[in-house]
């Protein structure tokens, strides 16, 4: 049977069918469905883990028991979890065990673009890249042999275009689930990596990755389609689908595995070839190698070595270094537009962030931010974030700002699930070194960027058992806070009063800011539009807040000739962040929109909140 | 070499949270039920906060290789806001069919600052400029008279069956397996007010 599945949800289904137990993840775009599709599947256990370093541990320990396991992540989600990437190469497991890999070329939801393949020959491990959905499931289960057959963890490389893009795939069953051992193995020189052991490791490693260089020539994984002998194209991953339509009368050698290279495979088709081309999305990983066999190739000298490919990229560029194209690269038309508006991603209408963001844009005060929806507070017309280097770094980094003697308060924000990926060690080091940094944790109960995961705030585990909340106050005191606030994020008036007490210390200070983020649905039925009152007079402070819910009317205030405000009824959620900060009462309040319904709507003249009394 | 007339390359835009995803998936379901060969890509992530979105898909006969559609490449550029359809027109090839949504949404950069919105008069001499029909559907009152404002993109859905060489029948048994039972009756008047709407359109 064949169904239509995304990259993702073909790993997850090749996870399954490889008789995988145990799969670990932190979410992160394009990689999260992998996790939230494995869940789904009878007979698994899954979690979402706290970071991507305890969820590729913990899919090591699940091996260390016998069983198959995974652990998924983000291009950027390997590199908190290399460390242990590290150790896994030179210890091997009992049971497969395989890294999922998805870098996301263009950084269409990332802070790098960064070519994770690069890790394969780093950690010494084999690293699969497939080119469509049937080859992420097929691949996925490959790896789960090869792991076992070489007894080395198995990186499975993707990219958004293959986790993203949905192409049909015939559907297999459940293969044999390995029981987990009854004994933790007990094999120091293999488990013990301190280092006269890992001494021992090393060349078992160095051994592995020969041995694999001899699997590689003859694995079904890489094959070459003969065509016309003019051309010659080595590819991998999304790229081959490119090149087969671009170059339709190109020979290519699809290499399925990328690290290691098969090298007499490669000299093989180059001597078959005139002219060698390497053709593959950011680094010249490939062509590097190409280029060690001492075959003389082509690759980024045609190609971009920055962004995405797609089929007009790839046409524009072998057009232009004279290769067969299937037909000639068309000009970008020319069309009669002005400037056209951008539409960056927002914080959404009643985004519990934007009550802490409009005090911060007001207090005009340096805020160091991290990964998460309230990144985008650094856009206009709030521009209150000025930093964001990579999940978790705000706290240090304001840490080490104030510590070098900066003239001015820093204050760091981070969501609640940032907080417990990366943010609690970083808090430790302030608590303890003591740095006089505001930590305002934007608490909504939920991984809300990637879509609504659960984290240790959210009470129901991945696979919606309930489960304890680990409660922020307690644990922010326990970790050597002593000035610790918490605020409702749609309380303006609180917020801000909180924020000067907790400035007031001059010491380590952390604001627990907490609303349920307003797109969850039990906030969703609470939702209650607002309106503007006649009493506008177009003075434009609620426009400063960012809400794509207030709009500029036609309507133009007489006296101050300013547009007056007009809310989206579609859009408005009723957080109220307006109501609390326009100077004239001119907008309703919840409690106003519910009188007003209750009673007829057609006769009643609103009052603003001073005068309703 | 002719292309044959089920190989077509879509590409569906909007604003994030307007319901691409739901139609992008329901033109692959229609390419499978057709025994086409399909791709379909799209992006989450941030984007979807509010933000300009773009899907791909690609049907053809025999095989389908990129899953993205390249500038230019379009035959069918499905606009679910007018900005979006202005911003992504030059996907679409010489010849190729717009089918635009009646429905602006303002984005911040013009409400909270000091950008413009376009107005319609740049709809047609765009399209026009790069030898391209445009189909405009106002999605959000044909859905409304159907009963649900929401269901806008199956109005945009029943409209651009029209365009497409495939029997009625196969766009509404996929849109059975996609839609809840109890709104069935609404989704079925959407479809068929939206394929009306180009129907009745002078040629």
């Amino acid at each position: 049977m064949k169904r239509i599945l995304s990259g993702n949800e073909a790993i997850a289904r090749g996870a399954w069918e490889a008789g995988v137990y145990v799969a670990a993840a932190y979410p992160g775009t394009p990689s999260t469905e992998i996790l939230e599709e494995f869940s789904r599947f009878p007979g698994v256990y899954c979690e979402w883990s706290s970071n991507e370093k305890v969820a590729l541990d913990v899919a090591v320990g699940a091996a260390l028991a016998g069983r198959r396991a995974m652990a998924a992540m983000k291009h950027v989600g390997v590199n908190v979890a290399a460390d242990s990437l590290f150790y896994a190469s030179y210890t091997g497991s009992e049971g497969g065990l395989v890294l999922v890999s998805a870098d996301d070329p263009a950084m269409h939801s990332s802070q790098n673009e960064q070519d994770n393949r690069r890790y394969a020959s780093f950690a010494r491990v084999p690293c699969l890249d497939p080119s469509d959905s049937q080859e992420c499931k097929d691949f996925c289960i490959a790896a789960f042999n090869l792991s076992e057959q070489f007894d080395t963890p198995v990186l499975l490389r993707t990219t958004t275009r293959i986790n993203h893009s949905s192409t049909p795939v015939e559907l297999g069953e459940r293969g044999e689930v390995r029981p987990a051992r009854k004994k933790f193995p007990r094999n120091a020189a293999k488990y013990v990596m301190v280092p006269a052991n890992a001494r021992g490791r090393h060349p078992v490693v160095e051994e592995r990755v020969e041995r694999l260089r001899e699997w590689v020539e003859t694995s079904p994984l890489n094959r070459i389609e003969w065509r016309d002998r003019e051309v010659g194209i080595i590819t991998a991953g999304v790229a081959y689908q490119y090149a087969r339509e671009v170059f339709p009368t190109a020979s290519i050698l699809k290499l399925g595995v990328v690290f290691p290279l098969p090298a007499a495979l490669i000299r093989r088709f180059a001597a078959g070839v005139a002219r060698l081309v390497v053709l593959e999305e950011l680094d010249p990983v490939i062509e590097e190698g190409v280029r060690l066999l001492g075959l003389p190739c082509e690759g980024k000298s045609i190609f971009p070595l920055i962004g995405e490919l797609d089929p007009a990229v790839v046409r524009r560029a072998g057009a232009t270094a004279g290769l067969p194209v299937d037909r000639p690269p068309v000009p970008r038309p020319s069309i009669p537009l002005p400037e056209l508006p951008g539409r960056p991603p927002v914080l959404c209408p009643g985004c519990s962030h934007r009550g802490v963001f409009q005090l911060l844009a007001k207090k005009r005060v340096a805020v160091s931010g991290d990964i998460g929806c309230y990144t985008l507070g650094f856009l206009p017309p709030l521009s209150a974030l000025h930093f964001c280097g990579c999940m978790g770094a705000s706290i240090a980094v304001a840490h080490g700002a104030a510590q070098a003697g900066l003239g001015e308060r820093v204050v760091a924000v981070l969501g609640d699930s940032t907080f417990y990926h990366t943010g609690l060690p970083a808090l430790v080091n302030v608590a303890y070194n003591k740095a006089n940094i505001l930590l305002i944790i934007l608490d909504n109960r939920t991984t809300a960027m990637t879509g609504h995961q659960a984290n240790p705030g959210t009470g129901v585990t991945l696979q919606n058992q309930p489960t304890d909340v680990v409660e922020l106050e307690p644990l922010v005191r326990a970790l050597g806070i002593k000035h610790v606030a918490t605020v409702g994020a749609y309380d303006v008036k609180e917020i801000e009063r909180a924020y000067r007490e907790l400035m007031a210390t001059n010491e380590p200070a952390v604001m627990i800011a907490r609303q349920p983020c307003v797109l969850l649905p039990e906030s969703r039925r609470q939702w209650v539009p607002l309106e503007v009152l006649e009493n506008c007079n177009g003075c434009g402070v609620c426009f400063r807040i960012g809400c794509p819910a207030i709009l500029k009317s036609d309507e133009i205030d007489p006296v101050n000739n300013k547009p007056l405000a007009l809310i989206d009824k579609d859009l408005c959620t009723g957080c109220e962040i307006c109501t609390q900060i326009c100077p004239h009462d001119a907008i309703t309040t919840r409690d106003q929109m519910r009188l007003l319904e209750d009673s007829d709507h057609s006769s009643c003249a609103l009052m603003p909140p001073g005068g309703a009394q | 070499m002719s292309t044959p007339a089920l190989a077509v390359n879509f590409v569906l835009t909007g604003v994030g949270g307007q319901g691409t995803l739901l139609a992008s998936n329901i033109l692959a379901d229609v390419a499978l039920a057709a025994s086409l060969d399909v791709k379909k890509s799209e992006v989450h992530g941030m984007a979807q906060r509010g933000g300009s979105v773009i899907s791909h898909v690609r049907w053809h006969p025999e095989a389908v290789y990129s899953p993205i559609v390249g500038v230019g490449e379009a035959d069918i550029l499905l606009a679910f806001e007018k900005l979006e359809a202005l911003r992504y027109a030059h996907y679409l090839r010489p010849g190729g069919t717009a089918v635009v949504n009646d429905m602006s949404i303002v984005p911040i950069t013009v409400s909270a600052g000091g950008a413009v919105y376009p107005g319609d008069e740049y709809l047609a001499p765009a399209f026009a400029a790069l030898g391209t029909t445009v189909l405009t559907v106002p999605g959000e009152r044909l859905a409304q008279e159907a009963g649900n404002v929401k269901a806008a993109n199956v109005v945009l859905l029943g409209a651009l069956s029209r365009v497409l060489p495939l029997p009625e029948e196969v766009w509404w048994t996929c849109l059975e397996q996609r839609v809840p039972q109890k709104f069935l009756e609404l989704n079925r008047q959407a479809f068929a007010a939206g394929r009306a709407a180009v129907e009745q359109r002078p040629s």
